[in-house]
């Protein structure tokens, strides 16, 4: 009886969570395909028909918000990436007895909503507002020059609301990193730069790993900036979806383009796993 | 996946744990999503109603009681702070309320109801808001909307304009009876615009490069391009809409919009990012009180007028009051001070009355502000000009799909 109950308990043990799993997540992808699949339209109902040439139509239609959010996201994740590194670097290497502080204020935005800092972006950056104003005044800029409802300003915007999601995983690895190790890469005659480029950034890459995946896939799907800072061609794919399902309520479209955005997010980050793949993380932290 | 996350949790310097899945754990992943699948894969009913027949509506009503409480659904700025008129409808009647700022947008608003509707849920409102348009018709033909029982809306009958009655697109109010109108037309920041705008075609000068907002809202920006065109929007057509969506598209590529706008023009054009923009006429005029420079203007060559109208959602839990409450909103007292707080086109002529008498007992600043507001042709539009305001063109659902296809690639660059 003991045997048996030891032999079921990580079964039981896996359970919740493998309803949870099951339940939001197995189910809702599995509804979504088999929605993108159906054919018709609200008034006289969906039917299932196995339409896999919805694929093909909604990427014609849309492939230039599709490649246009890959591109954003991509800039945004690694305008991050040079910005959060550093932070990451100097808050668990110099920061000394006021780390939690530093922490604090990187996490403080996030008690303030999502959306409300990015309409505050919208008053901070308005062509006549405190910004632009006094430069316009100054001689600086042109007179036509503006920030809000351009490309620039759509990226800026996934820049600032990711960028925490960045400096934590890789201020965590880098946290971890053992200060004797890099003492013996010095006693080794490695200078400051290699001890740096052949010790702390291999061991760091994890959380950079993690810290791309974190802030790519959100960024690359989010609607709200693109609503709130773009211009007439900064629509990314989130806010297709948005309009296919809301505005349109054409279910299929709208959940062939989610699943079509989510097979291509995780197409990227097998790849990007493979090319710095954790095995070669493991390899280098080795070496 | 495992293999993907595992660098993230294991430990650098440990053993490498055999936490890939394994076959039968695949297997049994596959066999869920099948079962997935097969649930999901029954698709969805088709909702299409038939107009009702007056014994249906007869039947509806026949046995419903007073329940002494409503809970109404509307837009935000829709009801004076203090909701007063809510206050005195419920010392009138006993019947207690809630007034819920729900409603934000049509598509999002139907677009969130459509599910708990199609499965027989209520809503949880009474009482609910929506302007005429694509999704109001498609509430309508889904058989979503009780049909309304006039005999108890007596003040509807005796004092609503009779521009407000039976209307194109809700034949003898049968589903429908309007909170307020409004205007759409052009918005100017007088700050930087110091000619006077008087044609729509302003929105199409490569002077304001740049400094143009359009509406993202399919319905709107068609109408004005045809506005532009001279086509009169009710009677237009395919034909007709390419050309409008032709002039759209000249308009976007000479760079002179801006941006497609949902509510958030207001502030652009407040503040100064925009100096021109489609608008609602109530919001500029509660922005003008508030002492910004903007002005309304509705262009020579027309402008849209739509309704936001009160309807009573399936599943109702309180039909009966909300009746009661929908009429009691068409008390000239009560229209008025909805009115001077809303600024938008009342649908009760009586108001501009109560208004004009009011004007006497008030002295200064305010006096002024009233003085405006009963002279003000968007607030209290004249026959002439009701003669240059159109409404949306209703569409069927082949029209819709048409129609879609050529504004909505305009606004989706």
């Amino acid at each position: 009886m003991r045997r048996v109950r030891a032999a079921l308990a990580p079964y039981l043990l896996a359970l919740p969570g493998g309803l949870w799993l099951a339940v939001f997540l197995v189910v809702p992808i599995a509804t979504m395909a088999s929605v993108a699949l159906q054919t018709g339209n609200l008034m006289d109902g969906f039917s299932q028909t196995f339409n896999i040439a919805i694929f093909g139509e909604v990427f014609a239609q849309y492939h230039t918000q599709f490649l246009r959010s890959i591109v954003y996201g991509g800039i945004a994740t690694v305008i991050m990436l040079v910005v959060a590194y550093p932070m990451a670097y100097w808050i668990a290497f110099k920061a000394g007895r006021r780390k939690s502080v530093y922490l604090f204020l990187i996490l403080l935005p996030f008690f303030v909503s999502f959306v409300l800092r990015t309409i505050s972006w919208g008053f901070l950056l308005a062509d006549d507002g405190i910004v632009l104003a006094p430069l316009r005044d100054l001689g600086l800029i042109p007179d036509d020059f503006h920030i809000l409802a351009t490309t620039t300003a759509v990226i800026g915007g996934l820049v600032y609301n990711f960028l925490p999601f960045m400096v934590l995983p890789i201020y965590v690895a880098l946290e971890r990193v053992d200060p004797r190790v890099i003492e013996a890469a010095q006693d080794l005659y490695a200078g400051r730069f290699q001890a740096f480029v052949r010790v702390v950034l291999p061991l760091s890459l994890p959380g950079v790993f993690a810290g791309v995946l974190m802030t790519f896939i959100p960024a690359t799907s989010d609607p709200v900036n693109a609503q709130i800072l773009g211009g007439t061609s900064n629509t990314m794919i989130g806010n297709i979806i948005y309009t296919e399902y809301l505005v349109n309520n054409d279910y299929p479209a709208a959940s062939a383009l989610s699943f079509m955005l989510m097979a291509v997010l995780l197409i990227g980050i097998f790849v990007y796993a493979r090319a710095l793949g954790t095995e070669n993380v493991m390899e280098a932290a080795a070496r | 996946m495992s293999q993907l996350f595992r660098g993230l949790t294991q430990s650098r310097f440990g053993r490498q744990d055999a936490s890939l899945v394994t076959r039968r754990q695949a297997l049994r992943l596959a066999g869920l999503s099948a079962a997935g699948l097969a649930l999901a894969a029954c698709g969805v009913q088709g909702q299409k109603a038939a107009p009702p027949r007056q014994s249906e509506m007869e039947k509806f009503w026949a046995g419903k009681q007073k329940n002494g409480k409503v809970v109404f659904a509307n837009w935000p700025e829709y009801m004076p702070e203090g909701r007063d008129p809510l206050k005195t409808f419920q010392q009138e009647t006993g019947i207690a309320w809630e007034y819920k700022e729900v409603i934000q947008d049509n598509a999002d608003f139907f677009g969130k109801s459509e599910p708990q509707l199609r499965a027989g849920q209520p809503l949880g409102y009474d009482i609910v808001v929506m302007t005429n348009g694509i999704h109001f018709t498609k509430m309508q033909q889904l058989g979503y909307l009780i049909p309304l029982d006039h005999a108890q809306l007596p003040n509807f009958a005796a004092n609503a304009g009779t521009k407000f009655k039976n209307p194109s697109y809700d034949a003898n109010n049968t589903y429908s009876i309007p909170f307020q109108a409004g205007i759409t037309g052009i918005a100017v920041n007088t700050e930087f615009v110091k000619e006077k705008i008087t044609s729509i075609q302003s929105l199409w000068d490569p002077k304001y490069k740049g400094k143009v907002g359009m509406m993202s809202d399919t319905q709107e920006i068609a109408n004005f391009a045809m506005f532009a065109l001279g086509i009169d929007p009710d009677k237009s057509t395919l034909p007709d809409w390419e050309k409008a969506g032709a002039k759209l598209k000249e308009q976007r590529e000479a760079g002179i919009v801006r941006k497609y706008y949902d509510q958030s023009y207001i502030d652009a054009v407040a503040r100064g990012d925009i100096w021109l923009s489609m608008a609602w006429s109530g919001d500029v005029f509660q922005r003008q009180l508030a002492g910004e420079p903007v002005e309304f203007v509705v262009p020579q060559e027309g402008g849209t007028i739509w309704v936001d109208s009160m309807m009573i959602p399936k599943g109702a839990a309180n039909p009966v009051d909300a009746l009661a409450l929908m009429d009691y909103l068409y008390k000239p007292d009560t229209a008025a001070q909805l009115a001077e707080f809303i600024q938008y086109v009342t649908p009760v002529p009586a108001v501009k009355d109560v208004l004009s008498a009011k004007v006497g007992s008030l002295s200064g600043e305010d006096k002024k502000a009233m003085e405006l507001m009963v002279s003000s042709s968007a607030i209290f539009p004249s026959d002439a000009d009701y003669a240059r305001l159109r409404s949306y063109k209703t569409l069927s659902n082949a029209e819709e799909q048409s129609f879609q296809n050529i504004f909505q690639p305009i606004t989706q660059g």
